[in-house]
């Protein structure tokens, strides 16, 4: 009471912070709902496509069927697979029991949970009854997916062009990138400006000759037109690093080079350590674009269906069983798995990556 | 990312105080380490681009058949002609044009939306946020593409059947049919482009979080309103990475061809919609083995795509805000 007495505005100060409190609370739970919302909207699509891969072919084409994998069950009983029914009972109750024999007028019924019980005889038409459906996933569909698309076959193929790509083009790139860092030369504006120019050029304007003379060389059907320009760095990656490597001071080359270490021997000793964070995000970006190139696998593999790597596979799969859904859905859950595992795992250095690298693929 | 664009642009530039002296030997011998360490890519450039470009010119005027390489003539003009006279180039110009008129606002609006939802101060747990909008970019592409045909499916599909709760009949036979219609259909490709829309928004977050907060505090206290400080802050400081997002999206969707080649390949449907410029090119060049035909179509994709970005970067000065450290 005292205190009230000796400072008067300081509980309409509390009030006013309150009021503030209660509004940022407010502000941030439903901005939070909202994106919650939103997010739930935006991988609604996953959802969908983990309970479709895992019901069965008649679940998946039924536009009344449910959102759960369900299916009808059924009771073996004296070795024989019987449906399970709702059955109304004569004193009024509902039981669910399996269809033993049926008749147009009354039928033969036994009950799974007590068939030691012996059969019930009901008097109906059984054709009004309704099934009994239960969850039943069905696991199953992720194996055939599995072995229909041959997924370690084509993971593996993928893994190989993802990895001896990455390797060659940050190490071929790091090399053209330094060049263009630290080096100057006559006409290093004009060739860099050229650089650029090519990142936004469409590729397509390179494909015919370049398809003809691989053609030739009889590398069409091979890895070969895919992985070899690698050797020659991509452009994007140069930029990428020649950006990273400005940053770096050039007292530490320039202590090598007092030392008398060569402009190799700077590169390797100097500049590669320094650089290492910048060069782990573009293996990784680069990781990410090779696992998903479509254009030039499906243009110079056509032909050898046994070495595509998963986008192309997938997409052949997805062309021959376009009746089975749920296995294809199966194929695609499979083939997102590996990816979203591995960009899970280095979430860190990839958010580091575009931070350090200032853009991303 | 913003250094990007701006190396594009100085690339137009002219430049001027080349000092004329001759070269001393330390000059020389740096710049012999310099060609040295970029010859891989010079070496590159040679024989993946300025060959194979010169060489489809070559091409454009030949009549070459992948099945019979030995016939091939000299056809003069006739592929270039075919290609302009070809209804088949201005319906894969269009369908590619109204894909890009639809898509692109759209991808720049919802990337710029999510990134100032993500850097809201009233969002709580943006870690988990930024991972689950982000994460859909790293699904493959064909993966991603199969996932949303089905959820699409008109009967039983979880899109129309969530549209058929608001009392619209979407699932009946007269219901939403996205991948027949050559309209809805860009709005299928739409949705399977927002699940690839993770890097833009992950540029914007980080232009947004480069922007000095004492900005915003003095409008504050000057009592601008959210959309004020989004109009006269936000938008011109980031203008220099939407330009950079506008760029690079233009030029991937020029060059749209996977989503439409999973889902209809060379067969255009719905009328047409689904014919882009490079897949036209890429069924007359490797699925007919009209290898002439095919060199004239890249040569168009080229141009139309070279005048694009050109007319992109010239109008950046109009719109795209410079700080003044970057004078």
């Amino acid at each position: 009471m005292n205190a009230t007495q000796a400072n008067p505005e300081k509980p309409a100060l509390t009030e006013a912070a309150v009021r503030r409190k209660r509004r940022n609370i407010l502000l941030a739970g439903c901005t939070t709902l909202g994106a919650l919302l939103l997010a739930l909207i935006f991988l609604m699509p996953l959802g969908y496509g983990v309970a479709t891969a895992l019901k069965d072919k008649n679940g998946v084409s039924d536009p009344n069927s449910g959102v759960l994998p369900v299916s009808s069950l059924t009771f073996e009983y004296e070795g024989k697979e019987l449906d399970i029914y709702t059955v109304p009972m004569p004193d009024g109750e509902t039981r669910e029991l399996a269809l033993v024999s049926p008749g147009r007028e009354s039928s033969v019924f036994v009950d799974p949970e007590n068939p030691g019980a012996g059969t019930i005889d009901w008097e109906g038409r059984w054709r009004t009854l309704t099934p009994v459906q239960g969850l039943d996933p069905q696991w199953g569909n992720f194996e055939e997916a599995w072995n229909a698309i041959s997924f370690l076959r084509m993971t593996g193929w993928t893994m190989l062009y993802a990895v001896s790509t990455v390797i060659l083009t940050v190490v071929s790139s790091a090399i053209v990138a330094y060049g263009f860092a630290r080096f100057r030369f006559p006409g290093r504006g004009v060739l860099f400006g050229v650089l650029m120019v090519t990142i936004l050029l469409p590729p397509a304007v390179t494909l015919v000759p370049k398809y003809a003379v691989f053609l030739q060389m009889g590398w069409v059907g091979t890895y070969l037109p895919l992985i070899v320009p690698h050797l020659f760095a991509n452009a994007f990656n140069v930029f990428l690093l020649r950006q990273y490597f400005l940053t770096i001071p050039r007292e530490l080359e320039e202590a090598a080079r007092i030392d008398g270490a060569g402009p190799i021997r700077t590169f390797i000793r100097v500049i590669v350590p320094q650089a290492f964070p910048a060069l782990t995000a573009v293996s990784l970006f680069h990781f990410f674009y090779a696992w998903n190139d479509f254009f030039e696998p499906l243009l110079y593999l056509a032909g050898n269906r046994e070495i595509v790597p998963i986008g192309v596979g997938l997409s052949y799969f997805s062309g021959v069983y376009n009746s089975e859904p749920h296995l294809i859905l199966a194929a695609a859950l499979l083939a997102l798995v590996l990816p979203v595992a591995i960009f899970l795992a280095a979430q860190r250095v990839f958010v580091r990556g575009i931070v350090v690298t200032g853009v991303d693929k | 990312m913003t250094d990007f664009t701006d190396a594009v642009l100085a690339t137009g530039r002219k430049r001027r105080g080349k000092s004329s002296r001759p070269a001393s030997p330390m000059q020389r011998r740096e710049a012999r380490w310099g060609y040295a360490f970029i010859s891989p890519w010079i070496i590159g450039f040679v024989l993946f681009w300025a060959i194979p470009i010169g060489a489809s010119l070559v091409f454009s005027v030949l009549d070459f058949q992948l099945t019979d390489p030995g016939a091939t003539t000299f056809a003069g003009g006739s592929n270039w002609e075919r290609a302009l006279s070809d209804p088949d180039t201005w319906t894969s110009l269009a369908a590619t044009f109204r894909f890009t008129v639809l898509f692109l606002p759209l991808s720049l609006v919802v990337a710029l939306g999510l990134a100032l939802l993500l850097n809201s101060r009233h969002l709580r747990m943006v870690g988990l946020f930024r991972l689950l909008f982000y994460m859909p970019s790293m699904i493959p592409l064909v993966a991603g593409i199969l996932i949303w045909q089905q959820v699409l499916n008109p009967q039983t599909g979880w899109v129309n059947k969530l549209i058929g709760l608001t009392g619209v009949n979407a699932t009946g036979a007269d219901g939403i049919r996205w991948f027949d219609n050559p309209v809805l259909v860009l709005f299928a490709f739409s949705f399977i482009g927002l699940w690839g829309i993770g890097n833009a928004m992950v540029i914007n977050l980080a232009g947004l979080q480069g922007i000095p907060t004492e900005l915003y505090e003095a409008a504050e206290i000057d009592g601008a309103g959210w959309w004020r400080r989004l109009r006269s802050i936000t938008l011109p400081l980031l203008s220099p990475v939407m330009f950079y997002n506008l760029v690079i999206g233009s030029v991937l969707i020029l060059q749209y061809f996977v989503v439409p080649w999973v889902l209809f390949g060379a067969t255009g449907r719905p009328q047409g919609a689904s014919r882009f410029m490079l897949i036209h090119f890429y069924q007359e060049a490797f699925v007919f083995g009209n290898m002439g035909y095919g060199a004239a179509l890249a040569w168009f994709i080229f141009v139309v795509v070279a005048v694009f970005t050109v007319l992109l970067f010239g109008t950046s000065r109009y719109w795209v805000h410079y700080g003044t450290e970057r004078s």
